[in-house]
Parts: structure tokens; C-alpha cells; sequence
């Protein structure tokens, strides 16, 4: 060749950074941009924390969620005390003892100083399947003595008198992983219809949004009602469960698709593609090695967004009596006990159930705002 | 040139893109990008099409390698086994054996390659869907052609992201000619790049082309790049071809007002002369109404009634020259002197 | 010549993103004269666009002038130092548009799509002269029949999206003349049009300066263009001003090892067909890794190890207009101390 052999391979020093950064993978890439974004990278924590929780829900639990008990209703949550008298760390609470107003001829329950009930890591209480795997009864709290179920209300009670710390640690099972199938289920359809909308083209495609379209004017909470309205009342909780998680994502995959048919469109016109096309790259290779890598991360934020919205619906059915109904305990099942400003002038606590659902719908907003900024570390 | 010499004829060319109007998308009309264009192309040319933006030479270049399905017309390529095949209407599947054998450079070296693949996974693509070779074969013949577009092998396992745009352009070079092609299409492969890296890519191209007997189209709106690289230059406007020459009669003797406007309009890179420039009333013609006759008539200072009414056909002359004017022959129309 | 109507001396412009320090602009100097062209030419990265903001005081964040000063004379004599006032404050306002009218490469997002170009014409007139609503308007048919465009009195009323890319520069010209200002900055006007589009641009540009005697700042990587419009030159390379002087002299006596390869490597259509340009080596380095000492040396045919590589060479006047940015024409005396 005639032209000086330097000209492009004149690289000046390049640094060990250099040469982290120009052979770092696309993960590599969006994960140093995600950990950037702080609130993000808490959030993505916090999430986590939530769902292992949620897997946990049993261990963390201290009473049978659905032991009722009419005369314990209403108790208000129980202080936890450190240090015993003689200074030493020793957390315990005080058991309740009930006496009747003789006025009112309430049962009112008061702590008895003199009952001290210590508290223990790894304690018995009531047996359950954990993982679905194996019985057991340990649980990460309990008491050194006595049941649980007759003491233990760190968060009070309802009107039934179930434990609304217990009761919520379930819920959160049930919400975080009805959130979980329903995306699921909405990827699928999603990436399934979008795809196939954005790569086919022409009177597919005009099908698919039309009917996209035609989904997501109907306003979803009427929707929700008349579908609801339509389950069976002999279905069991499990069959609700399910049915439910279907009709929410119904409305969730038209998002997704449309997310997934633009990607699709644009990538159609890359340049990069082309060439593939060109050098005769087989249709699969394009779409799996080509266009699907180059939206996986959109997919990802776009999912992480979904979540909560998911979450939201099933909270807003079940709180409208819609979705899933007692003896199901869900955040909205729970928050449907807080419905009534009489309950809640009484029991205040009982609101305590909203709280993790905005920690984790705000967790999760974060979550995928940070990811979707990380996602592309090209644009 | 001999039947033997040419890579690729092309007779006829159309691409009618239509426009559809209302709720039942009703054909309407037609824009008629490439409006029945011919060329043809030897072994170890280069033929560069030049023209205005919509003039619908990018158009031609994606219906030659069929990335868009041409409307009438033959595209007649010779492979490497000398026989002759008709791309303009061929299957999905007739054309992958023969994509080898043509080859594109992008304009855009930032889109042109995939941000998530390595240079090596680039660079070997072409050879990996077409079953050349093992890893180690590959891996070899992405070395070498590192070597040939001059960059070093160390960068193998980067991802484009860590390149400029010439070297860029060099990693879409190496991947055109990875299945060793007979013909490149280059598309405006210059105009993203910084002046001073210009000339690094053009002098490349031209090395290549000595070197491995490449055929070029290469498609540009720079008329000094275009005189660099080609021996022959093709001029369009608004879908046709109006003119076609050897590159330095054509900058030396323009035949059709058009080409002498266009080469009056390129700055020259020398204030001692600043010449009286032809500048051309109004605006390119709209290909979906082309106006009758020469789509060029109501911009050029010599049209004459005739033009107006009758279009022009395209002539060929004793010289390799051709031109689509009426009044080519009584015309003295001045080019560049350099 | 007469009086500067815009001196530049030792402008800075920074810009400090999380990831490190971009001198964009690292020391122009330049003086800017009525009725003459001065152009600013270089490659991307080179800092030309950011001396243009600037001086306008319109540099995204973040970057920051940093030091120099750019003396502007205003209509009224007074002389103000565009870099000491507040970006933010009304007289900026005033003499942006008011002053110095500006022209940029894209003419698509420079115009808005929600008003006609009329009334963004109008606007422009009335944001810096007491004029009725009825005479903004004639004034603004008046400048688009100035700058070319066919039946003003009914594109006056149409938006920027029917125009052509051609049409839409020469709105953006007649938008940065609305208030008749008495410098016209142009970055890249026809970069992104058509070569016939641009050599119509670029006579517009030509003929309304003769008739204003307007001082242009033509921004360009364009050496034809530059070769075509300016009396004076600046050739910028990753922020520094390397070679400054009259246009007959940078393209017929350039001194700077830069310019030279420059000018060797650029295509031109004089040359002969198929022949090999001279190149230069290697590639502009990132804004992130500048190289130390004068930023051209990595690719110079004349580098000096030891020299060059160490310290920023300064400026030499080799004649009253013509100043280099080189150690080649450092006086030896100079170099010893």
C-alpha cells in the first residue's frame, strides 16, 4: 500500500481506562451510567429488599394472619421497650390485659407493666409451607413465652382482631407478585403483538394498533368492574387471583407493544441493519442479534415502569371490592378495611398499609426513570 | 468497454414511491424518485453519481443493491462466475448468494455500525452468515483486513463507541470488503467526516481499488471529492440522469446547463478566484410534479420553448459522453480550468 | 479599515462536565471590522461555534466564559465588554439582535413551527424598535423580499415547515437583520443545503453586507466558502486560534504546519481526476485528552520533541495582520529566555 502505513494507526499512550471503557460491553456501559444515578441505585435496593420481604412473608409474619379473635379488635400497636430496668438490653413488650369500661362496656386492653413478655429472634409460632418447599414453624420474631397470637401487636389489630403487621406482610406477597405475573403476562403479549406489528408492517400492523387503540380508550376502571363483575362467585381465592392478574394486564401490554413496534420501526431505517441485511444476515440473526439487544434495555425500563402501575390496579380494584376478596389479603384487601371513617377515627394504624405502597410505587418510578436513562448509553 | 469488463449494467431503472391520500390510502400519485435511469459500470471503475439532495441518486444505489425494490427496469449483474443475473427481480433468497458480491459503505459511520458488537463481530459478520470459515479463519481475515484499512489489531475487541468517525468509516470499509466483493456502493462515505480525515478515506478508496480491482459506485453531492475518486461521473436531477462523462471532460466541458451550474456553484479553496458564479433562480422541482418537458427548463438561463414541451432524451456520443439536453450541440458551456 | 467594531482579545470558554475540563476556547483573539468578513475557520471540535456563543453569551451550560474580554462599539460610541456584562441582563438582550444579528447551521430548529414567519420576523423588529404592529409587519415583507423570498406578501403568512431548507436560511437571515443590526454572525449558514442553494445563500450574504456595510462573522470547516466570502482569517484548531491573517495570505502563504496540511489535504475541484490528496495523520483528539503543549504537535510534520511537546507556543506576528500560533517562527532570542 502506498499511503504511510501511521496515518490511522498513529494511537498516542492509551491509558489502562482508556481501554476499559472502549472494549466495555453494553451492560457494562448502562451499569456505570445507572450507578451514577443515586436515587436509582437506592430505589433498585429498596425494591429488592421489598421482594425478598415479600418471598419471606411467612417468616416475617408473627401471628396467623387469618386468626381472628372478636374481643382483641382494635387494639392500638404496642410499644417495644429495649432496655428491662436494670439497663440491659432486653426488647420486650408488656402483655395486654383486657378490662371493661364499665361506662361504655367496651373491652379496653392496657399494657401490664408487670407482664413482661421478652422478645426472641427465631421463635415458634404458627407453622406454614416455607418457599412451598418445607413446613416450618420458626419465625424471625416471637415471644419468650405464651402465644404470639395473645400478645404480639406491633402494629395493632383490625376489627377482627388480626394482627395488621402479620396480616401486611403477607399482603405484600400477594401485591408484589400479582404486579410480577401481570408484567409477565403483559411482555409476553406486548413483545409477542409489538413485534409483530413493527416488523410485518402494513395491514397487521394496522390491526394491532387499531385494536391497541380501541383497548386503551375504554376507561379501565368501568372495564375492571364489569370483567370482575364477571368472575364467578363460587372461584376460589387462587382462581380470583388469577383472573384478576389477567384483566389487569390486558391494558398493561398495549404499552409495552407500542414501546416494542417503535423500537422496532426505528430500527428498521439503522444504517446497521442494513448491512447486516446486506451482507446476508438471515431475518432471525437481525431481529435476535441485531434489533432485540438494541431495545432489551428499553424493555427492562419500560417493564420497570409497569410494575407499579400494575401494583395500582390491583390495589385499586381490590379497595373498590373488585379485585381480590377476603379471605385473600392484599394491600388493597387491607386498605379496604381503612374505607371507613368511622373504622379509622377509631383505628388510625389501620391506614399504616398505605405506606408501603407508596415507598415501593415511588421505589419503583425511580427505579425506572434511572434505568431508562442508563439504558442507552449510546444516545 | 467489453461485455466481459462490466460489473454491473443497469437499463431502465424506475422507483415510483406512491402517495396515498385519505382514510383508504388511495394511490394518488407517484413520486417518481428514479425516472428511468441506465448506466453501466467496469471492473475497476469507479462511477460516481452526483446530484442535489432528492435528485434520487441514494435511491438508485438502494435498488442496485436491492435494500428497496426497484419499479421497472433491469439491474444486470455479472458474478464472479461470469454468468449474468437480473437483481432487479430477484427473491429474498435468489439474492443472499450474491450479497457477497456487492457491497455497501454508509454515510453515517456512527449508525452503521451495531453499538453493541465488538470491530471483530462486525468486521466478521459478513463472513459468518454467509459460512466462511471457522473461528480461527475468521478471526484470521478480520486481522488482515484491520491490516488493509490500516488499523491496529489491538482494537479487535473495542466496541465502535471508542472510535472517531474516520476510523469509523475505516471498520465499515473493512466489513464491505470482507467477502471480497466485485462491486462497493458508497454513499456519500466522506461527507460526515472532518476535512482533514477526508482525505485519509478517499486515499484509501482509492488505494483498494488499485489494489483488489474494486468497482465503485460512489454516490456524492462534493463535486471535489467526486473528482478525486472517479473516472466517470453521472449527473442527476430530479430522477433522471442528465448527464454522463469522463470526469475531466466533464469538469472541463460541461455539456448540460445543469452540470455547468452545479460545477459554477462548488466554492474553490483559492480567493484569487473568486469567479462570477452562475446562481440558479428557484428551487429543485418537486418529484412528485415534475414540470413538463426538462424538469430543469425553469431554472436554466438557455431554455428554449422546446423545452418546456418535449423532455430530453439521453444521447450518447462517439466520446464515452451523454447528455440530455436539447441544445447540447450548439452550446458552449464553461466548466473549472485547473 | 478604521476602528474595530468588535475586538476579541484572549477569550476563554470552558466547559467542566462531571468527566473533566473542555477548553473549548482557549485564547481567540481577533478584531472584527464594518463591512469586512472575517472567517472562522476549522474541524469539529476545533472551538469555533462556542467563540460564536460566546460572544453572544449563549454557551450551554456547562460551559462558561472564562477570561478575555470582547470589546463591542456600540450605535451610540459607547464601548462595552460583552464578556464583563450579566448573559442575563437586558442590555445583553438589547444587543443580541439588537447589535449582532446571528445565523445558525440548522434552520429547522432555529424556527419555531407554531408561528408564521411573519410574526417571528415581527417579534424580532419589535423586541428592539418602537415600531406599530402595521409597521413591524411591512417592515417584516420588506426584509423577506430583501432576503430573496418570492411572494413575501403571502409567505409572510406561512410557516416555517412549508418552506425549503434554502427559504428557511433566508428567513433566518431576515430574522437576524430585523433589527438592523450592524455585525452578523453566520455559523455553518450552508452546511446543511445544497451546493446551487448555498451559492445562493452566500451571494445574499455578499450583497447585503455591501448594501449595510455589515461586519460578518462567517463560521465555517469550509475552506472553499471561506476562500469565497472573507477578507481576513482565523484557522482554529481544538480551541486555539493557530493562524490568523488576510485571505490571500492564508491560501497562498500560510505559515502554521496546520493550515499548510490543511489546505494540501482539502479536495478541490481544480485538482486533477483521481489524484491521491496529501493527508494528515492520525485524528482530532477527544476534548477530553487534549494533547499537552501545542494540541496540533501528535499530527505535525514539523513537530520538535522537547519543544512542542511541552509548553503552548505563543503568538508571533510575522507581519501587522499576519500572526502564527508556532514555535517554527518563535524569534530565537524569544526561545532562549
Amino acid at each position: 500500500m502506498s499511503a504511510p502505513t501511521q496515518t490511522a494507526a498513529a494511537s498516542p499512550l492509551v491509558t489502562v481506562a482508556e481501554e476499559k471503557v472502549a472494549a466495555a460491553t453494553q451492560l457494562q456501559l448502562t451499569w456505570w451510567r445507572f450507578r451514577k444515578h443515586r436515587l436509582a441505585v437506592a430505589s433498585g435496593i429498596l425494591v429488592i429488599l421489598f421482594y425478598i420481604g415479600a418471598i419471606f412473608a411467612d417468616f416475617l409474619a408473627v401471628t396467623e394472619p387469618h386468626a381472628t379473635e372478636a374481643a382483641r379488635s382494635y387494639i392500638p400497636p404496642q410499644a417495644i421497650h429495649f432496655f428491662d430496668e436494670d439497663g440491659s438490653f432486653k426488647p420486650h413488650v408488656y402483655a395486654l390485659k383486657g378490662r371493661r369500661d364499665m361506662r361504655t362496656f367496651k373491652l379496653i386492653y392496657a399494657p401490664d407493666p408487670a407482664d413482661k413478655r421478652y422478645l426472641r429472634l427465631f421463635a415458634d409460632g404458627y407453622s406454614y409451607n416455607l418457599l412451598g418447599i418445607f413446613e416450618t414453624n420458626r419465625h424471625l420474631i416471637g415471644l419468650d413465652r405464651g402465644k404470639a397470637e395473645d400478645a404480639l401487636f406491633l402494629l395493632g389489630t383490625d376489627q377482627l382482631g388480626r394482627d395488621v403487621w402479620s396480616r401486611l406482610m403477607l399482603a405484600t406477597r400477594t401485591s408484589l407478585f400479582i404486579g410480577l405475573i401481570g408484567v409477565g403476562l403483559s411482555l409476553f403479549l406486548g413483545v409477542l403483538l409489538g413485534g409483530i406489528s413493527g416488523l410485518y408492517g402494513g395491514v397487521v400492523d394496522t390491526v394491532i394498533q387499531r385494536v391497541i387503540e380501541i383497548l386503551r380508550s375504554i376507561p379501565t376502571i368501568p372495564l375492571w368492574m364489569g370483567l370482575a363483575a364477571a368472575l364467578p362467585n363460587t372461584w376460589s381465592v387462587t382462581q380470583v387471583y388469577i383472573a384478576i392478574t389477567v384483566i389487569i394486564s390486558l391494558i398493561g401490554w398495549t404499552e409495552l407493544a407500542r414501546v416494542v413496534r417503535g423500537r422496532f420501526l426505528a430500527l428498521r431505517e439503522e444504517d446497521f441493519i442494513t448491512a447486516a441485511e446486506l451482507a446476508g444476515a438471515s431475518r432471525l440473526r437481525i431481529i435476535f442479534r441485531h434489533m432485540v439487544p438494541s431495545f432489551l434495555s428499553h424493555i427492562i425500563a419500560a417493564v420497570s415502569l409497569a410494575l407499579p402501575a400494575m401494583i395500582i390496579s390491583e390495589t385499586t380494584l381490590s379497595f373498590l371490592g373488585l379485585g381480590l376478596r377476603p379471605p385473600a389479603i392484599s394491600w388493597g384487601v387491607l386498605l379496604q378495611d381503612a374505607q371507613n371513617i368511622q373504622a379509622l377515627g377509631i383505628a388510625p394504624w389501620l391506614l399504616v398499609v398505605a405506606v408501603p405502597v407508596i415507598i415501593v410505587i415511588l421505589a419503583f418510578n425511580f427505579l425506572g426513570d434511572g434505568l431508562r436513562d442508563a439504558a442507552d448509553p449510546y444516545g | 468497454m467489453t461485455t466481459e469488463q462490466i460489473v454491473l449494467s443497469v437499463e431502465g431503472l424506475k422507483k415510483y414511491f406512491p402517495i396515498r391520500r385519505g382514510l383508504l390510502r388511495r394511490v394518488v400519485g407517484n413520486v417518481k424518485a428514479v425516472d428511468d435511469v441506465s448506466f453501466k459500470i467496469a471492473r475497476g471503475e469507479t462511477l460516481s453519481l452526483v446530484g442535489e439532495s432528492g435528485c434520487g441518486k441514494t435511491t438508485t444505489s438502494r435498488c442496485i443493491l436491492r435494500a428497496i425494490r426497484p419499479t421497472a427496469g433491469a439491474i444486470q449483474f455479472r458474478t464472479d462466475e461470469s454468468r449474468n443475473v437480473n437483481v432487479a427481480d430477484m427473491t429474498r433468497t435468489e439474492l443472499r448468494p450474491l450479497r457477497r458480491q456487492m457491497q455497501m459503505i454508509f454515510q453515517d459511520p456512527y449508525s452503521s455500525l451495531n453499538p453493541r458488537m465488538t470491530i471483530a463481530d462486525i468486521i466478521g459478520e459478513p463472513l459468518l452468515v454467509n459460512g466462511m470459515g471457522d473461528l480461527t479463519a475468521r478471526r484470521l481475515r478480520v486481522a488482515e483486513l484491520l491490516d488493509v484499512v490500516q488499523l491496529p489489531l489491538a482494537y479487535m475487541n473495542r466496541f465502535p463507541h471508542a472510535f472517531s468517525g474516520g476510523q469509523r468509516q475505516r471498520i465499515g470499509i473493512a466489513r464491505a470488503l470482507a467477502l471480497n466483493p466485485a462491486l462497493i456502493v458508497a454513499d456519500e462515505p466522506v461527507s460526515a467526516l472532518d476535512v482533514s480525515v477526508q482525505a485519509q478515506i478517499i486515499n484509501l478508496m482509492l488505494d483498494l481499488q488499485d489494489r483488489l480491482g474494486l468497482s465503485y459506485l460512489f454516490v456524492a453531492h462534493d463535486l471535489s471529492v467526486v473528482k478525486h475518486v472517479s473516472h466517470r461521473v453521472a449527473v442527476m436531477y430530479v430522477g433522471r440522469i442528465v448527464e454522463v462523462a469522463p470526469t475531466a471532460a466533464l469538469f472541463r466541458s460541461p455539456k448540460h446547463p445543469y452540470t455547468e451550474a452545479l460545477l459554477s456553484a462548488v466554492p474553490v479553496p483559492d480567493p484569487r478566484q473568486r469567479a462570477r458564479r452562475i446562481v440558479l433562480e428557484g428551487e429543485v422541482a418537486d418529484p412528485a410534479r415534475p414540470p413538463p418537458g426538462c424538469a430543469f427548463h425553469p431554472r436554466c438561463r438557455y431554455a428554449i420553448e422546446r423545452c418546456r414541451v418535449e423532455a430530453p432524451p439521453l444521447v450518447e456520443s462517439e466520446d464515452g459522453r451523454a447528455v440530455a439536453c436539447h441544445r447540447a450541440e450548439e452550446l458552449d458551456l464553461s466548466g473549472v480550468v485547473g | 479599515m478604521g476602528e474595530p467594531i468588535l475586538s476579541v482579545r484572549d477569550l476563554e470558554t470552558f466547559f467542566r462536565p462531571d468527566e473533566g475540563i473542555v477548553r473549548a476556547v482557549d485564547g481567540a483573539s481577533f478584531d472584527l471590522y464594518p463591512g469586512r468578513t472575517l472567517g472562522i475557520v476549522g474541524e469539529s471540535g476545533c472551538g469555533k461555534s462556542v467563540t460564536a456563543r460566546s460572544i453572544l453569551r449563549i454557551v450551554d451550560h456547562p460551559g462558561k466564559v472564562e477570561r478575555g474580554e470582547a470589546l463591542l462599539r456600540r450605535g451610540d460610541g459607547r464601548i462595552v465588554d460583552l464578556v464583563a456584562i450579566d448573559a442575563k441582563s437586558a442590555e445583553m438582550r438589547d444587543i443580541r439582535g439588537g447589535e449582532i444579528g446571528y445565523v445558525f447551521q440548522e434552520p429547522m430548529s432555529s424556527l419555531s413551527s407554531f408561528h408564521t414567519i411573519g410574526n417571528q420576523v415581527v417579534e424580532a423588529i419589535r423586541l428592539h424598535r418602537a415600531v406599530s404592529a402595521k409597521e413591524a409587519r411591512d417592515r417584516a415583507i420588506e426584509l423577506l423580499q430583501l432576503v430573496g423570498i418570492p411572494r413575501p406578501e403571502q409567505r409572510v403568512d406561512s410557516y416555517s415547515f412549508e418552506l425549503s431548507g434554502g427559504l428557511r436560511q433566508r428567513v433566518m437571515i431576515a430574522l437576524a437583520l430585523a433589527a438592523e443590526p450592524r455585525i452578523l454572525i453566520a455559523d455553518e449558514p450552508t452546511t446543511a443545503l445544497d451546493v446551487t442553494t448555498q451559492a445562493q445563500i452566500l451571494e445574499l450574504i455578499r450583497k447585503i453586507q455591501a448594501d449595510r456595510n455589515l461586519a460578518v462573522i462567517l463560521i465555517t470547516h469550509d475552506m472553499g466558502v471561506i476562500a469565497e466570502m472573507a477578507d481576513s482569517v482565523s484557522v482554529m484548531y481544538l480551541g486555539k486560534v493557530v493562524e490568523s491573517g488576510p485571505v490571500d495570505t492564508i491560501f497562498h502563504a500560510p505559515r502554521h504546519p496546520y493550515t499548510q496540511a490543511l489546505l494540501r489535504s482539502i479536495p478541490s475541484v481544480l485538482a486533477e481526476p483521481r489524484s491521491r490528496l496529501t493527508t494528515i495523520a492520525g485524528s482530532i483528539p477527544h476534548p477530553y485528552a487534549r494533547p499537552p503543549g501545542c494540541p496540533f504537535h501528535p499530527r505535525c510534520q514539523n513537530f520538535m520533541p522537547g519543544t512542542c511537546d511541552r509548553s503552548a507556543p505563543p503568538v508571533t506576528r510575522l507581519d501587522p495582520e499576519h500572526e502564527v500560533r508556532c514555535f517554527l517562527y518563535e524569534a530565537p532570542a524569544e526561545a532562549v529566555a
